[in-house]
């Protein structure tokens, strides 16, 4: 199965780690992720005011992309490029007016009105693999690991793109679970981070981060697994300097949920790319796995 | 936070810019507080969410543009996922910011932000930070 796929600016640099062990992974699981040909920034927010549509245009031009290069469905990694694209699209197939107005304004490109389904990759996942063959695929398990899911806010909220339904989600402790994690429930897997705040207000962003670090922990993680390059920014590089101050607290590696994939799936270290993480993260993972 | 409430203070304009730019309607708010208990940096904030849409929807223009809370909020959509009454409070802080933003008043300036802070810093982070704070 061959699946379009739009990594977004950041998994090309920082976030390599996130980026490799995903498409990795699923190549090993028989899926093939075809990076668009072309592709630009999704504009990392989506725009929130109502008289703002140059904003859209951004993730509007990947999604005619996706289109024209004959996808009915694209796959995205980042929580904040999937956060943005969602929504672009919805706004494109249920705003009649806002819609003709961007086609317009875009005319030197085909029209688009929402064709284009935009997933993140823990619903391919669930969705195309199924939990029931990637637990089959998996020949090293967490067995005796805790891990904690974290959302953060891009990927459940608003409702209307959430990768999963209801109000409790469970997508990501599924996801654990298959690769043999005991999964620990907690409070603040859904809390944001602090996200871009950490340039404007870091002292907020402090307080966000070390809330949910004790949160993890008063839960005995033993780490903390997410899937946007910002919270592994805040959560886990900036961790120590984040929560230096409060010295009860101990340092909680961070993974992106690729990596665990494909650690679980056996994939070699150079695809995990364990090298991006945190010392901490890199030295439990030698001791534990 | 106390206000007075008379022809000097209050700004019906600035009341409407929001409500135009956000397309929520703030007299909805009846001000249960859902939202400011649901807010993360509500407690690290000058005024609650709750606090910003009364001020807001009584056109108290200065106390609002005053009070930091509008540049705290990182649009997490916590809040807005229990409002009783359907509102986008993200939007109608969003709709706050742009009204200094808009003015090309700048809330970070790109320039001086902290060394230490954008050597390995992911490129969402700063594109982010300058479409929300910067004009
Ligand atoms: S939750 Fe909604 S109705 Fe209640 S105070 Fe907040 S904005 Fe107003
Ligand atoms: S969107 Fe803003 S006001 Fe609402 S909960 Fe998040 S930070 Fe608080």
């Amino acid at each position: 199965m061959k699946i379009g796929y739009y990594p977004g600016c950041t998994l090309k640099t920082k976030a390599l780690n996130l980026e490799q062990a995903a498409i990795q992974s699923m190549a090993a699981l028989g899926v093939e992720m075809v990076e668009l040909d072309r592709w630009n920034c999704c504009g990392a927010v989506y725009s929130l005011a109502d008289d703002d549509l140059i904003h859209i245009l951004a993730p509007v031009r990947d999604l005619i992309r996706a289109k024209d290069q004959g996808y009915n469905k694209i796959v995205v990694l980042c929580s904040m490029c999937y956060n943005t694209l969602a929504r672009a699209n919805l706004l494109m197939r249920n705003d009649e007016v806002k819609r003709k107005t961007i086609n317009d304004f875009l005319e030197e490109e085909n029209d688009y009105a929402g064709e284009v389904e935009v997933v993140h990759l823990l619903n391919v996942l669930k969705d195309d693999i199924g939990w029931d063959k990637l637990q089959e695929a998996v020949v090293k398990p967490f067995t005796d690991v805790k891990l904690a899911p974290y959302y953060g806010c891009t990927l459940t909220r608003p409702t209307e793109i959430s990768i999963d339904e209801g109000i409790s989600h469970t997508i990501f402790k599924e996801f654990l679970e298959a690769l043999g994690a005991t999964v620990v429930e907690w409070d603040d897997a859904e809390v944001c981070c602090g996200s871009y705040e950490i340039i404007s207000n870091p002292d907020t962003a402090k307080k966000t981060v070390s809330k949910i670090i004790r949160s993890a922990e008063k839960r005995y993680a033993d780490a903390l697994v997410l899937s946007c390059p910002l919270c592994e920014y805040n959560l886990g590089r900036r961790q120590t300097d984040m929560i230096k101050a409060e010295d009860d607290l101990k340092p909680l590696p961070t993974y992106y949920f690729t990596q665990l994939l494909a650690i679980a799936l056996g994939l070699s270290p150079e695809v995990v790319r364990l090298e991006l993480n945190t010392p901490e993260a890199r030295a439990w993972l030698d001791e534990n796995k | 936070m106390p206000f007075s409430l008379n022809s000097k203070t209050v700004d019906r304009e600035f009341t409407k810019s929001v409500e135009e730019i956000s397309g929520e309607p703030l007299t909805k708010c009846m001000q249960c507080g859902t939202c400011s208990g649901l807010c993360p940096v509500e407690a690290t904030g000058d005024v609650s969410p709750r606090q910003i849409i009364h001020l807001t929807a009584l056109g108290q223009r200065d106390k609002v543009m005053n009070v930091k809370f509008a540049w705290i909020c990182a649009s997490c959509y916590a809040c807005q996922l229990r409002c009783p009454r359907g509102l986008d409070i993200p939007k109608i802080i969003e709709a706050i910011r742009l009204i200094t933003l808009r003015k090309n008043e700048n809330f970070i300036e790109p320039f001086a932000i902290e060394t230490g802070c954008n050597t390995d810093i992911p490129q969402i982070a700063l594109v982010s930070a300058f479409r929300k704070h910067t004009a």
